[in-house]
């Protein structure tokens, strides 16, 4: 992208528009026969947006819109930072993303391994990783996190005959089934979900079909910009209110309803779906996706012995035993609710992951002032 | 609550490198302590944009600013031009808008082209020339390859005034003034050094801003009651100290904040905020509500002014603290942490 196309998506950002939308939410939330209206995204863009945007302040008081479990560096567990952080100490080059690098492990993260003089790479995209791998003389691991958008990029690479020292530990994961997860924790009150718009360009609206059917609770696709939020809210409260649980594409410039099936043949390829624990959230069944056997070259875990049993020899951090990460990306507790949040936990030093991320509830909350009330300032001189 | 009650680290990191809150904790809690008291006048504790002394019936204004730009040269500017433009900019903050003499030392890697360093003061001359100002004395040291990176330059500034105008003065109701375009030099930089390899028509604002500023003191004479140049950190960095140390909030409307539309554009690119991004040609000026309006006039008729424009006011509610209004809703504004923008000026 260009500064001028990046410049042309800023007609999304009309706040006159926006009124308009903030008032139908107003209505819809009103004309709801209950209150609070809670609501679910599954995305840590969407989350990313409502922050900078300030909408949470612009939202009705009586609706809830919780950050599910979107963000991939969060839900990252800690065996599979484990295995990064093993194999770096065994003197293997690790290279991914600047997040990944600090997200906690049973003692260490990726950035500990690497003040201790282990080889560790921040890149912007697989395909550095590779030409990593094409310049030098020993093997690169690439630590490969995301949901099925990134996925794809990861699997483009792997059809495309990379070097034979490179190779890809995958923690990628796959939305749709921590979507059923959530929707059956005894705890949620959820109503609906606004699904994540850059996901379902690849999946397409249709494969929340099942969900829709098996739950019977909505599901709104949306896009990032906040009048795609706004609308995205607007759309899925009309579904509720109207009591017939279906699935709505709201973001119909990008998302179709079958997607994008190039790129899902190509996810399907080279990934197998298999269960597997979210960090904080629940084992998820279908909710991993890792290498298929075709591939098997290219699996890290096929290519080394990882033996990350010596990091479990330390004592974890007591620090991490209150770590409300996975409550709060379940959408149960808000940042606010953990003593950590701000204190011993900042994005300087992190404790959980979701201060970590760009995308994690907790760092966005702590970069934007969280959820104050702002509604009541007044102007003037007081 | 308080903000930024932090702690300084046992290593001193980039982060405290950036303007923001950490490095107000190294000040406060190392550099500042047992130093700096100067009775009837503003000193080191006060963390101001220099120093004020009182003589006779003047203040002699003292600023200092170190430079470690990379790169050293980029589009508008050069470590050179910013030197100079950053300490006559610091004395203006306080309200001397007319330097005296500067100071400046240059520490220099072993192996640095002598044609580069000619260029660099080629520039020094043409800034000290455009600011009315000469640089009286200097220093020179040499450091081996690789012990620093390129060229150091620390410039010293010195100037009297009858008034001073601290970054402290505001009460609720005053209006925030930004005096043009915001995160302008920032993004220009952090444009020629990403990864990206954007290809922009970005360019520094690096200016110096002294003759801006004394016009708006003379239109709006004690109804000016705040100035600050938003350098590292942008205009979120400098409105949280000012709302810190003046002891209200501030909130501010987005939608009202001058924007090039190349800079919103590659701040929204590179996921740098522009509100967060250094401006070395720009001031952010308090002002009593019954001036606002003709200082706006008479800073709007300044060729570095034209794109000047109110753009919030300080509230009672919130001390310490930044509101921006985004159009949408209302949030917090943030200040950068960490080491996004190192080595920006």
């Amino acid at each position: 992208m260009n500064p001028s196309d990046a410049f042309t998506q800023l007609k999304f950002r009309d706040p006159k528009r926006a009124r308009g939308l903030r008032d139908a939410l107003d209505r819809l939330v009103h004309d709801a026969d209950h209150a609070p209206v809670s609501v679910m995204h599954v995305c840590g863009s969407h989350e990313q947006a409502i922050a900078k945007f300030g909408l949470r302040a612009a939202f009705p008081e009586n609706l809830q819109v919780i950050m599910g479990p979107g963000c991939p560096v969060c839900v990252t567990d800690v065996p599979e930072v484990d295995e990064a952080v093993a194999l770096a100490k065994q003197s293997v080059r690790i290279a991914s993303y600047g997040d990944m690098l600090r997200v906690p492990g049973t003692s260490q993260s990726l950035a500990d391994a690497k003040a201790e003089g282990a080889s560790v790479d921040v890149v912007y995209s697989v395909t550095q990783a590779v030409e990593l791998a094409r310049e030098l003389d020993e093997d690169v691991v690439f630590f490969a996190s995301g949901f099925e958008t990134t996925a794809v990029a990861t699997a483009a690479v792997l059809v495309d005959d990379p070097p034979d020292n490179f190779s890809v530990l995958s923690a990628h994961k796959y939305i749709p089934p921590v979507m059923e997860i959530v929707a059956e924790m005894p705890e949620t009150k959820i109503e609906g979900f606004l699904a994540a718009g850059h996901a379902a360009t690849i999946t397409g609206s249709a494969v929340f079909d099942k969900f829709v059917e098996r739950h019977g609770l909505p599901v709104v696709i949306a896009g990032f910009e906040p009048l795609d939020v706004l609308a995205g809210l607007v759309k899925l409260l009309e579904v509720i209110n109207s009591g017939e649980p279906r699935v709505e594409n709201a973001f119909p410039r990008c998302v179709t309803r079958e997607g994008n099936v190039p790129a899902q043949k190509l996810l399907w390829k080279v990934f197998r779906p298999t269960g597997g624990r979210w960090r904080g959230i629940a084992h998820v069944p279908n909710g991993n996706l890792r290498l298929r056997d075709e591939f098997a070259k290219y699996d890290t875990r096929k290519r080394f012995t990882i033996d990350a049993s010596e990091l479990w020899s330390y004592a974890p951090p007591k620090l991490v035993q209150q770590c409300q990460c996975g409550d709060i990306m379940a959408g149960i507790a808000a940042p606010s609710d953990c003593q950590l949040f701000g204190k011993e936990c900042t994005p300087d030093t992190p404790v959980g992951a979701c201060m970590v991320s760009a995308e994690g509830t907790c760092k966005i909350w702590h970069q934007y002032g969280g959820r104050p009330d702002l509604r009541s300032i007044k102007r003037g001189a007081a | 609550m308080t903000r930024n009650a932090r702690f300084v680290d046992e290593r001193i990191t980039l982060k405290y490198g950036t303007g923001g809150g950490a490095m107000r904790a190294l000040v406060e809690q190392v550099f500042a302590k047992g130093l700096g008291e100067v009775e009837d006048g503003i000193g080191l504790a006060a963390m101001d944009d220099g120093a004020a002394i009182r003589v006779g019936d003047q203040y002699l204004v003292i600023a200092t600013d170190s430079h470690v730009v990379q790169p050293i040269e980029f589009p508008g500017g050069d470590i050179g031009r910013l030197a100079i433009c950053g300490t006559v900019n610091d004395l203006a903050m306080m309200g001397a808008t007319e330097p005296l003499a500067l100071t400046c030392a240059a520490i220099i890697e072993d192996g640095f082209p002598r044609d580069d360093l000619k260029r660099i003061w080629e520039s020094i001359r043409a800034a000290c020339k455009e600011a009315g100002t000469t640089i009286v004395t200097g220093d020179t040291k040499v450091m081996g390859h690789g012990e620093l990176d390129g060229l150091v330059l620390n410039t010293t500034g010195v100037a009297l005034t009858s008034r001073l105008v601290s970054d402290s003065g505001l009460r609720p109701g005053d209006r925030i003034l930004v005096t043009g375009t915001m995160g302008d030099h920032g993004l220009a930089v952090m444009a020629t050094r990403n990864e990206l390899a954007l290809e922009t028509t970005l360019e520094s604002d690096v200016a110096p801003v002294h003759t801006l500023v004394r016009r708006a003191l003379d239109v709006g004479g004690e109804g000016v009651v705040a100035l600050k140049d938003p350098t590292r950190g942008g205009l979120s960095s400098a409105l949280h100290e000012m709302a810190e140390k003046s002891g209200v909030g501030i909130i501010i409307d987005e939608t009202a904040v001058p924007l090039r539309d190349e800079v919103r554009a590659v701040g929204e690119l590179l996921g740098i905020d522009p509100l967060v991004s250094a401006n070395e040609g720009k001031a952010i000026l308090g002002l009593r509500p019954e001036v606002a309006a003709g200082v706006l006039d008479a800073v709007r008729s300044h060729p570095l002014g034209r794109n000047a424009a109110i753009v919030g006011e300080c509230l009672a509610e919130r001390p310490g603290f930044v509101v921006l209004d985004t159009g949408f809703g209302s949030r917090l504004l943030a200040e950068a942490e960490g080491e996004l923008l190192p080595r920006i000026c």
